[in-house]
């Protein structure tokens, strides 16, 4: 049935934010801890764990995937009620260092993917070698 | 006419979302297809769509949320708030490789420290070329250029003035905001195609509305892989801002 795959990551969901608002009381931080990322997990893990056991059916993958379509409709959204106009009258400085945060991680992205790229390679040599 | 409309348009608030914001994409993807041969892709017009609404919301009501200041508008509050965003993020993990995700691993952690570092002394910077001197205001808008979460958090904990704390915010806000309309162009420049990169942008750039909207207007597959590292962003920004960083900044400028 298709409520139970919106019952899976309703309580995926749910789990995570919780353990991510227990490890931010734990650490001291007033932000929810990585919880939208730990729930991600927990629905992967739970997922595969009851695909092999032959307990998901087509309808219970529906409930989850109508979520996930949704999903850029709910960005739209978001997108609608930032405060834009906040932003853009921040002030030059607060627009040139928004500006510059991004430039720097735009420019990051290909030097960390060959960071991590040569590592691979070589561990795959060494892999074949021995 | 404009009562009753009211009256049903705030009952059924979360249906009007639908409906405008249905509407809204069945435009930006006929845009798309009709004037950019699909070129731009549907979903980043429709983004751009909704921050023009934004703006010209923020504009008319004076309000910080947009269009949900708008009183016939204020379902989209519910749909695009944080509830069913991280609903839908965390559905789109069900697509997710884990062996992808394993492989990107340590790459998305070292992503993670050098995104808020490289964003953080961004901000520093450019604070310091407009002649801030003092360490709490130089922490406090480095940490907005993380995002304008920590911006905020870090600025009450060291105990900058209210005029700074919004300065971070807006800094924050701008990242967001420009993460959101600039990624779909720059994605192929930088290699931003498999999970692998989005994991790193996701660090990266951290900005979970940011990488969200980003991400979702190159390519919905790269979602789930970029919002899963994004999702500790904020949080690590929130622990070093105060403390680490801080102490940094003090400890250069005396």
């Amino acid at each position: 049935m298709i409520i139970y795959g919106v019952t899976l990551l309703s309580v995926c969901t749910l789990a995570g934010i919780t353990l991510g608002q227990i490890l931010g009381k734990l650490i001291g931080v007033p932000a929810n801890v990585g919880g939208v990322g730990i729930a991600m997990i927990l629905l992967i893990l739970a997922g595969s764990y009851l695909n092999k056991r032959g307990l998901i059916d087509v309808k219970t993958e529906q409930g989850v995937e109508f979520w996930s379509a949704i999903y850029i409709p709910v960005v739209v959204a978001m997108a609608a009620k930032q405060n834009v106009m906040g932003a853009l009258t921040g002030g030059p400085m607060a627009i040139l260092a928004g500006v510059t945060a991004v430039a720097c991680g735009f420019a990051l992205v290909p030097m960390l993917d060959r960071l991590g790229k040569d590592e691979c390679k070589t561990s795959a040599a060494t892999a074949t070698n021995s | 006419m404009y009562e009753a409309l009211l009256q049903v348009t705030g009952k059924y608030n979360l249906i009007t979302a639908f409906a405008v914001i249905g509407i809204t994409m069945w435009f930006s993807y006929w845009i798309s297809g009709r004037f950019t041969r699909g070129r731009v892709h549907g979903s980043a017009i429709a983004i751009l769509l909704g921050l023009t609404m934004a703006y010209l919301g923020g504009l008319f009501t004076g309000g910080e949320k947009g269009v949900v200041d708008i009183p016939l508008l204020s379902g989209i509050g519910l749909l695009g708030g944080s509830m069913l965003r991280d609903f839908a993020i965390v559905a789109t993990g069900f697509g997710v490789n884990i062996d992808e995700l394993k492989r990107a691993g340590l790459s998305g952690v070292i992503a993670l420290v050098m995104g808020i570092l490289s964003s953080f002394f961004a901000g520093v910077a450019i604070a310091l070329a407009f002649g801030y001197t003092d360490a709490v205001s130089l922490t406090t808008i480095g940490a907005g250029a993380v995002t304008y979460i920590v911006g905020p958090v870090t600025g009450a904990a060291i105990g900058a003035s209210s005029e700074v704390i919004a300065l971070s915010i807006a800094a924050g806000l701008v990242k967001s905001i420009l993460v959101m309309v600039t990624t779909p162009f720059v994605a192929p420049m930088i290699g931003l195609n498999n999970p692998r990169t989005a994991v790193i942008f996701g660090g990266l750039m951290g900005t979970s509305s940011g990488v969200a909207a980003g991400l979702a207007a190159t390519d919905p597959k790269l979602v789930p892989y970029g919002c899963l590292t994004a999702a500790f962003y904020t949080a690590l920004g929130c622990l070093l801002g105060p403390s680490l960083l801080f102490i940094l900044i003090r400890g250069v400028m005396g």
